[in-house]
């Protein structure tokens, strides 16, 4: 059994308040310090304080050990470190690391436990600490959840801390002088006669020192580089074509391979490559598992010859046609599929019986991750070793998986950490690294470049599950009284989760996200997620379970408000119980100059406000009825992060998600016929283009009390801010995305 | 085959129908161009061609033949910008960067048509390149900057 799964005993805990197995036995092990990995590959007279900083006689470099998928996750890193190191993060090197329990993330496993960020209760801290604990124990490396700032924040500043003050102490007795008279500056010591001694002279004999442990944070008063505009690191090789991604790759002696799998997940029963082997560059068709693999000797030539194999291919595991999916769905509002009921506030019951009740009913489709990097992979296997180059999320379970493959141990499979090309929740998956390693495996010593094509990408993609939701509630007196939400759908962290060999026990709170955790308290609140077995896999995609479920509440809200005759943000705020939040609310509001729903005929404004991973996020989107549809003119923006460590970057991925969660609402669907997805490319599944691009109006807020990440978190509001917006343009009420079935865009 | 590729003759062997993306990355080791769908329709492979945009999957390698081809290692290098490029780095346009290649050329494309466009025109001009980011309002911005930067020279 893998490394992690010997730990985890198999049993992955997203979602769940009991620690199974894991904790309990492993104090020791939860307060010991992981093993710094850098230490293994260091030459005399080479320094490695922790983790994150190494230091040899030529260069500086900052290990950054979170994936970069475009949302400057490198940039951010260094420049943490570098704000207590005092470098200039672009004048030192940086590097993503190895795979290492050292890089464990402090930040995923506490949110991860099923209990609203605002609470600071005795349970919720503890099974935050446990959850966090088992995160510690298995090592578990990685980037997701919007967690890569708040797993940083701190930790990156106290490496380069512990860091400058051990050079500070080498300095200090090489030159007789007390350490207290010594100051750092760009690289260097600086002597109390302004001597600079840089840290790279200083690395030999800091090699043969204890580093200094514990080192005070400076106040936020004294930053130099948190809080202000940061040139990114990656931002010229990606203005100039120089940015190397995994598939621009090569290695020495490197072959092209393409694959064919089964575009309805079953197997294969039979095969014809003989067309296939006759083609120009091809060198040979390997089986895989429900697939072949066609290995040439340039991309192009093995994607041309896999699309002549013939394939016979077995019958899809989960329903063919998209309306048994739907149905599926439907049929898990019975109660024998409660997941779990989260939320029960108030008198439901009796709020629902003494009024006239309002019902609706929503839905939201599967949708595909398609980042503009297609997937791919090198993997060279030889029995000593095998080596991944790819981008990758998760490289610890990436290791296990591929040994898996290889049939090697998980400390035998080296990974080379990638830039990616986009990810939103894609490269959070295995499987085409593991058919590269699968082909790789059949060909020991040769490096195998697998690239998907776009249209095998999206035949694989694991999407984003389906939901729908029905809504019950009342109002009186002009007030929204009782709310009550039940979701039905499938569990995407039960279906990811249980591909990479772990099972999930207890609910999966990404089923009831951005509802369940909503800052509202109406008289009555309810909400339940009931769970949907035996359809397509699914999988996290950007903001995972709150892009459907801030869409079912904020949306249902809106129905309530209006029936009750109240003005859709003044209610809000009124219903709004947490400060945070109502400081959002109302400074979207002021950004906004809201003064109503229905500014002009022909004019339509919705809000929404949806809290996910921890951050309260308020979108204000105006619509506008054209000849040539509806035009979304503006968005308004407001998110909390608690802190901001880059104001340029966070606006940039604070308008890219709105665009992401318009853009999918708008024109966006993964549906089956014949088992296979009906969408294979972008003509058919595109998300919002440039035309369309509505002006982003961006503020960002500094009042949550815990440094948060923004990845994900402006995605949900955005769908049903655009549904509220072009009700009150037009009056009618969309409940289900796209809504480009609906209505036209302009 | 001879392909004059940002101004450096090139002698490949391919397949007439290899389109010209393939033979640039694969074969020239050109891989500033960006494979994204193969159908032309997210633009991440965009190259000159003439001084003319265009999508280089759909160029058959033979028809480029005897055509001046630029390519973003072309255009601007890392220590000699283009003024597009200029306009992308101080803008701080990019994301995962994968799009902006092609983004780049069809700017560049449209700023030596158009030296002074309306947001109107740079709708129109880019509603083909995809960013699955969404750096759409930074791109704008980036290419009203650009042109501003080519007009002062």
């Amino acid at each position: 059994m893998s490394r992690i799964g010997k730990i985890a005993r198999r049993s992955f805990l997203i979602g769940s308040a009991a620690i199974a197995g894991g904790v309990a036995f492993g104090l020791y092990a939860v307060r010991k310090t992981p093993e710094n990995p850098l230490l293994a590959g260091l030459a005399p007279g080479e320094l490695s304080f922790n983790p994150w900083v190494k230091i040899t006689a030529d260069r500086i470099t900052l290990i950054t050990p979170h994936a970069d998928l475009g949302q400057g996750a490198m940039s951010m890193q260094a420049l943490l470190i570098a704000e207590e190191l005092d470098v200039d993060p672009a004048q030192v090197a940086t590097e993503f690391g190895p795979p290492a329990a050292a890089y464990w993330n402090t930040a995923l496993g506490a949110e991860s436990a099923p209990f609203l960020p605002g609470d600071t209760g005795l349970a919720a801290r503890a099974t935050r600490g446990a959850m966090n604990a088992a995160f510690k124990l298995v090592g578990m490396q990685g980037t997701g959840g919007s967690s890569a700032v708040p797993d940083s924040f701190v930790k990156l500043r106290q490496a380069g801390a512990m860091a400058r003050e051990t050079l500070k102490r080498v300095a200090a007795q090489r030159h007789g002088v007390d350490v207290a008279l010594l100051r750092s500056e760009n690289g260097a010591v600086i002597l109390p006669d302004g001597t600079a001694v840089p840290y790279t002279a200083l690395a030999a004999d800091a090699a043969q020192s204890d580093p200094v442990q514990e080192v005070p944070l400076r106040p936020d008063s004294d930053w130099r580089l948190i809080g202000k505009p940061m040139r990114r690191l990656d931002i010229l090789p990606k203005s100039t074509g120089t940015q190397v991604y995994g598939i621009d790759l090569k290695v020495e002696g490197m072959v092209h391979a393409a694959v064919r799998l089964n575009p309805r997940r079953g197997v294969l029963l039979s095969h014809d490559a003989t067309a296939a082997k006759a083609m120009r560059g091809v060198a040979q068709v390997l089986p895989i598992r429900d697939g072949v693999a066609v290995i040439a000797d340039n991309t192009w030539r093995a994607m041309q010859a896999a699309q002549t194999v013939v394939c016979d291919w077995g019958r899809a595991p989960y329903p063919a046609e998209m309306a048994d999916h739907w149905a599926a769905v439907e049929a898990g509002f019975d109660p024998a599929h409660l997941d779990k009921e989260w939320r029960a506030d108030g008198d439901m019951d009796a709020g629902l019986t003494a009024a006239e009740v309002v019902s609706a009913e929503y839905r939201a489709p599967y949708l595909a991750h398609q980042p503009l990097e297609p997937l791919n992979a090198i993997v060279r296997y030889s029995e000593a070793e095998t080596e991944v180059w790819t981008a990758h999320q998760l490289p610890r379970m990436l290791q296990d998986l591929v040994a898996g493959v290889t049939g090697q141990g998980s400390g035998q499979i080296t990974l080379h950490n990638q830039f990616a090309g986009g990810s939103f929740g894609h490269r959070l998956e295995f499987d085409h690294v593991l058919r590269a390693a699968e082909i790789a495996r059949q060909m020991p010593g040769t490096p195998v470049k697998l690239t998907y094509s776009r249209e095998e990408d999206f035949a694989q993609d694991f999407t984003r599950p389906p939901g729908m939701a029905r809504g019950r509630g009342t109002v009186a007196n002009g007030q929204v009284q009782a709310v009550e939400i039940v979701t039905s759908g499938p569990s995407p962290s039960r279906s990811q989760l249980g591909r990479a060999g772990y099972s999930v026990p207890g609910p999966d709170n990404q089923l009831p996200a951005g509802i369940w955790n909503a800052p509202y308290a109406p008289a009555a609140f309810r909400v339940r997620a009931h769970a949907v077995e035996g359809l397509a896999p699914v999988s996290s995609w950007r903001s995972v379970g709150a892009s459907l479920g801030g869409f079912f509440l904020e949306s249902f809200l809106d129905e309530l408000i209006h029936a009750a005759g109240a003005d859709p943000m003044a209610e809000r705020l009124r219903l709004c119980n947490d400060p945070v939040a109502r400081g959002v609310l109302e400074a979207v509001a002021e950004l906004s100059g809201w003064q109503g729903p229905s500014p002009a005929p022909g004019h339509g404004r919705g809000v929404a406000l949806v809290q996910s991973f921890g951050v309260n996020v308020a979108e204000v989107v105006d619509v506008r009825m054209t000849d040539a549809g509806l035009r979304i003119d503006r968005v308004f923006c407001v998110a909390d992060v608690g802190r901001v460590v880059d104001p340029v970057n966070i606006e940039n991925q604070i308008q890219g998600a709105v665009i992401w969660g318009l853009g999918h609402a708008m024109n966006c669907e993964i549906t089956y016929a014949d088992g296979m997805s009906e969408q294979t490319n972008y003509d058919s599944h595109s998300g919002m283009r440039l035309d369309q691009c509505p002006e982003i109006v961006v503020r960002v807020l500094e009042n949550a009390p815990e440094v948060r990440g923004i990845g994900e978190p402006p995605v949900p509001p955005a769908a049903p801010a655009l549904a509220n917006a072009i009700f009150a343009a037009t009056g009618q009420r969309l409940r289900e995305m796209p809504f480009g079935k609906f209505v036209d865009f302009a | 085959m001879r392909l004059n590729v940002n101004g450096t003759m090139h002698e490949v062997d391919v397949e007439p129908d290899m389109p010209l993306l393939w033979v640039l990355r694969d074969e020239l080791g050109l891989t500033g161009t960006k494979y994204g769908c193969g159908i032309a329709q997210c633009g991440a492979c965009t190259v000159w061609l003439g001084g003319e945009a265009m999508r280089s999957c759909q160029i058959p390698a033979s028809d480029a033949e005897g055509a001046e081809i630029t390519t973003i290692e072309g255009l601007g290098t890392p220590a000699a910008l283009h003024a597009v490029q200029a306009a992308w780095v101080e803008g701080q346009v990019a994301q995962c960067g994968y799009c902006q290649s092609g983004q780049i050329m069809q700017a560049a494309s449209l700023l030596t048509q158009i030296p002074n466009p309306s947001d109107a025109e740079i709708d129109e001009a880019m509603a083909g390149n995809l960013c699955r980011c969404g750096t759409y309002p930074r791109i704008r911005a980036a290419v009203h900057r650009a042109a501003q930067l080519m007009r002062e020279g």
